[in-house]
């Protein structure tokens, strides 16, 4: 493989991973931060129990996005030189931001927490969770005010000597498509930590083995309701962001609809399957004038085809190609990420509906409980493919419009460099993926009653050593 | 005052913070498998970088984001020149970073073993190269006219940089077990006191060494300046004080010389590199003026710079202060 596949590869490896981890510290932060909101205002112990649970979970994951973070931003600099060079004027900026703005609170004040339960005063600690929450969700504006820059580029001039330097500062700031792909982030967050507590919490009631299973319900009811709500405006800021693209990366809106020739009006494609050596689609099921009308809010409007486009650039930017490599990539996320969430958003809204006014003995159906468990996992299937889209969809541009991404790769890294820190990495994560895992299911077992018992996973599984010392 | 400078002395003070802070969790790290035998005394050295070993970490990040933002190019340069060595950086504070956190979480022996030696070998890798990488910048390497490396991995690991390996290593380990000293008690404190005396005297040597390969190897001599040579006689200054105070059993003050040597090394490197910032072996160096990135970026840069710094300095010296206590044997533990 050459170099550019190499790397391009190495970042998509490293991103989807990094991005396990960050959604779910988004989010679960946030339920953590209200669940001790509730124990400081009330009083009650199950507040805390249900806090010291679920925060254990938090930094077991925290610690693995963390330090996959640092990957995220030694990257840039080590495989793509050429494109810090060129874009570090403006790149560079906000991610020092998110530095010092962000990474220091975060660290820091987690640090506080974690040591500081008998340290400093309840308030004090109530505070650094707050603050915990808060810089995980503003390093994800930070971050994404850098990457709207490479999907929209805006207040930016090219100097004499070539390089994209800034002009407006609040430009940047203000571009439109951080405050729609910002929120479609954190809400997706929030919803990835809705499900996973939903999910746990739904193996506990099912199982019911722990000492008190009131803490696990009041958890459930809790991420239903959040996540039900945090789902359907995920979905909302999705659509807004679809609509955009039509307008400002129609190639990437063509690409996650696998469109080759312009419609007016376009349909919505259910099923296809395309040849993408000869440019056209092979089958293809759709539903009339969807498309038209989810992009224009109106049944007539022309959605331009990936041949059109490619014409269109060609004019434009000169010769080469300028149709995204992995069509079927593009389509397939596109469709993973919307049905994972359709499905998302019903089983949240269900689950609430069905869940008033009963408790973990009275709740019915058993298999929706059942089927809680697995969907703890959906939101990570939307998270990866929505950036998969994001990202495949740009291609060939690094930036869109500016750069493309064979011209910003690193001139004196080799294909042998590549190959050691790729599969460096891959077996790094995939190790530590597998650790992570095991111990997120033996914490996320753990009785909240405090005597590290854990609740086995079926009525067979051998008996396990206690957390005791440990929790 | 040109805004080159102001960040480049900005990236000084974020490199100082980083190799202070993180120089004595690097030094735990390294000291663990030595100075604490039994599982509650790992334990034990653990949680005395527990609250504030993250915290520190991110110095490195944000001296890293400030290069990039400040300087496109000297970040761009450095970091795909020194391609290998920071992979093996990274995989080091990864596996580093997530052993500090699940170690304890499992009762088993074979468990805690594992990460421990991730521990070590985590901390020890990274104390080792940025030694080696600083040493070579110093040096001055192989950058042809657009700015690129094009020397080999294998070029870095040179002798004159590998002696400044050893220093960055050596300091860290001294400085950690100064760190540890005031932060422990019992064994694992007598441990690290025989540690402390032990250490002094090579460390000490194997700098004063590398200082005089510096005249040789580096353009030192001649561009000696006013900061540079109070940042060399900080640096020994500071190694001798500690010895001195180690001698007093004055260990509070031993940790502060410990910390004034690393001061006066980056002082050193610093001003002797200004106004370069990577040094050419082929006539093509690099500046803070060809590598910094526009005035308008630096000017908001400025701004968000001086108004956070000062903020988080004082966030960080609070939870110092909220965990002064020394780690004994009936302290509870997180980690």
């Amino acid at each position: 493989m050459d170099p550019i596949t190499l790397a391009r590869l190495q970042f998509g490896v490293t991103t989807v991973y990094h991005f396990f981890f960050v959604p779910l510290t988004l989010g679960l932060s946030i339920l953590v931060a209200v669940m001790q909101s509730l124990y400081v205002a009330r009083g009650d112990e199950k507040y805390k129990r249900m806090t010291k649970f679920w925060g254990k979970l938090l930094l077991i994951n925290f610690a693995m996005g963390d330090v996959t973070g640092i990957v995220q931003e030694f990257q840039f600099g080590m495989n793509w030189s050429e494109y810090s060079r060129f874009v570090g004027d403006i790149f560079g900026a906000p991610l020092a931001v998110e530095a010092l703005a962000a990474f220091f609170i975060e660290s820091t004040f987690l640090g506080v927490w974690v040591f500081g339960w008998d340290k400093i005063s309840k308030k004090a600690h109530l505070a650094a969770i707050w603050l915990v929450a808060f810089a995980s969700n503003l390093s994800a504006f930070w971050i994404l005010v850098a990457n709207s820059f490479m999907q929209h580029p805006v207040g930016y001039r090219i100097a004499e000597n070539g390089r994209a330097e800034m002009t407006d500062f609040f430009a940047l700031i203000l571009n439109p498509n951080v405050w729609l792909q910002f929120p479609h982030v954190v809400l997706g967050g929030l919803t990835t930590g809705a499900f996973f507590m939903v999910g746990v919490s739904a193996f506990h009631i099912l199982r019911k083995k722990a000492v008190s299973l009131d803490e696990y319900w009041l958890s459930m009811r809790l991420a239903l309701g959040v996540g039900a709500i945090a789902v359907l405006a995920t979905m909302l800021f999705g659509h807004a962001q679809g609509q955009r693209i039509a307008d400002t990366q129609p190639m990437k809106l063509a690409s996650a609809e696998g469109l080759w020739h312009s419609e007016d009006p376009a349909g919505l494609s259910m099923f296809q399957i395309g040849d993408e050596t000869n440019r056209k689609s092979v089958i293809n099921f759709r539903i009339p004038s969807l498309l038209s009308l989810l992009s224009y809010n109106s049944t007539n409007g022309k959605v331009l085809g990936l041949n059109d486009l490619q014409a269109q650039y060609e004019q434009q930017y000169g010769p080469g190609n300028y149709i995204p490599p992995a069509i079927w990539l593009t389509y397939w996320s596109f469709r993973a990420m919307v049905g994972a969430g359709v499905l998302m958003f019903f089983m949240a809204v269900m689950g609430w509906v069905l869940s008033a006014r009963k408790n973990a003995d009275t709740f019915k159906p058993r298999w929706l409980l059942t089927a809680m468990v697995p969907a703890l996992l959906l939101p990570y299937l939307a998270n990866s493919t929505g950036w998969m889209l994001t990202e495949m969809g740009r291609q060939p541009w690094i930036v869109q419009g500016l750069m493309t991404v064979d011209q910003a790769i690193s001139p004196n890294v080799t294909a042998a460099m590549l190959w050691i820190s790729l599969i460096g990495f891959t077996l790094i994560y995939a190790g530590l993926i597998a650790a992570d895992v095991y111990l997120l299911q033996k914490y996320a077992r753990l009785d909240m009653s405090g005597t590290g018992k854990l609740v086995p996973w079926t009525g067979r599984s051998p008996a396990e050593a206690p957390l005791k010392d440990t929790i | 005052m040109d805004l080159q400078i102001l960040w480049f002395i900005l990236i000084a003070v974020l490199f100082t913070g980083f190799l202070f802070l993180e120089g004595f969790d690097y030094g735990v790290g390294i000291l663990l498998p030595f100075v604490a035998k039994t599982d509650r005394e790992r334990r034990s050295v653990i949680n005395t970088i527990g609250p504030v070993w993250d915290g520190n970490e991110v110095w490195l990040l944000t001296a890293g984001g400030a290069m990039f933002a400040a300087f496109p190019n000297w970040y761009a340069t450095l970091f795909s020149g020194f391609y290998l060595a920071l992979f093996v950086i990274l995989a080091a504070l990864i596996m580093r970073g997530v052993a500090f956190e699940f170690r304890s979480k499992l009762p088993s022996p074979r468990w805690r073993a594992f990460w421990d030696h991730a521990i070590f070998a985590g901390s020890l890798l990274p104390a080792l190269l940025w030694g080696v990488a600083f040493a070579n910048i110093l040096k001055g390497l192989a950058i042809d006219a657009s700015m690129t490396y094009t020397g080999t991995f294998f070029d870095l690991l040179n002798p004159y940089a590998l002696v400044g390996g050893l220093v960055t290593l050596g300091l860290f380990t001294l400085h950690g077990a100064l760190f540890l000293e005031l932060k422990t008690g019992e064994k694992v404190q007598q441990n690290v006191r025989k540690m402390v005396k032990r250490l002094w005297l090579p460390v000490t040597l194997i700098a004063v060494l590398f200082i005089i390969f510096s005249l040789f190897q580096t353009d030192l001599i001649s561009r000696f300046n006013a900061v540079n040579i109070i940042g060399l006689i900080l640096a020994v200054a500071g190694l001798l004080a500690a010895g001195w105070f180690v001698f007093k059993a004055r260990f509070g003050r031993a940790f502060v010389s410990t910390g004034l040597t690393i001061l006066g090394v980056v002082c050193l490197i610093f001003a002797t590199l200004f106004p370069r910032v990577m040094p050419s072996t082929l006539g093509h160096d690099l500046t803070i003026y060809n590598a910094s990135s526009s005035p308008y970026t630096l000017q908001v840069m400025t701004v968000i710079a001086l108004t956070l710094v000062p903020v988080v300095l004082a966030y960080q010296a609070w939870t110092y202060w909220v965990f002064r206590n020394r780690i004994t044997k009936n302290a509870h533990l997180e980690y």
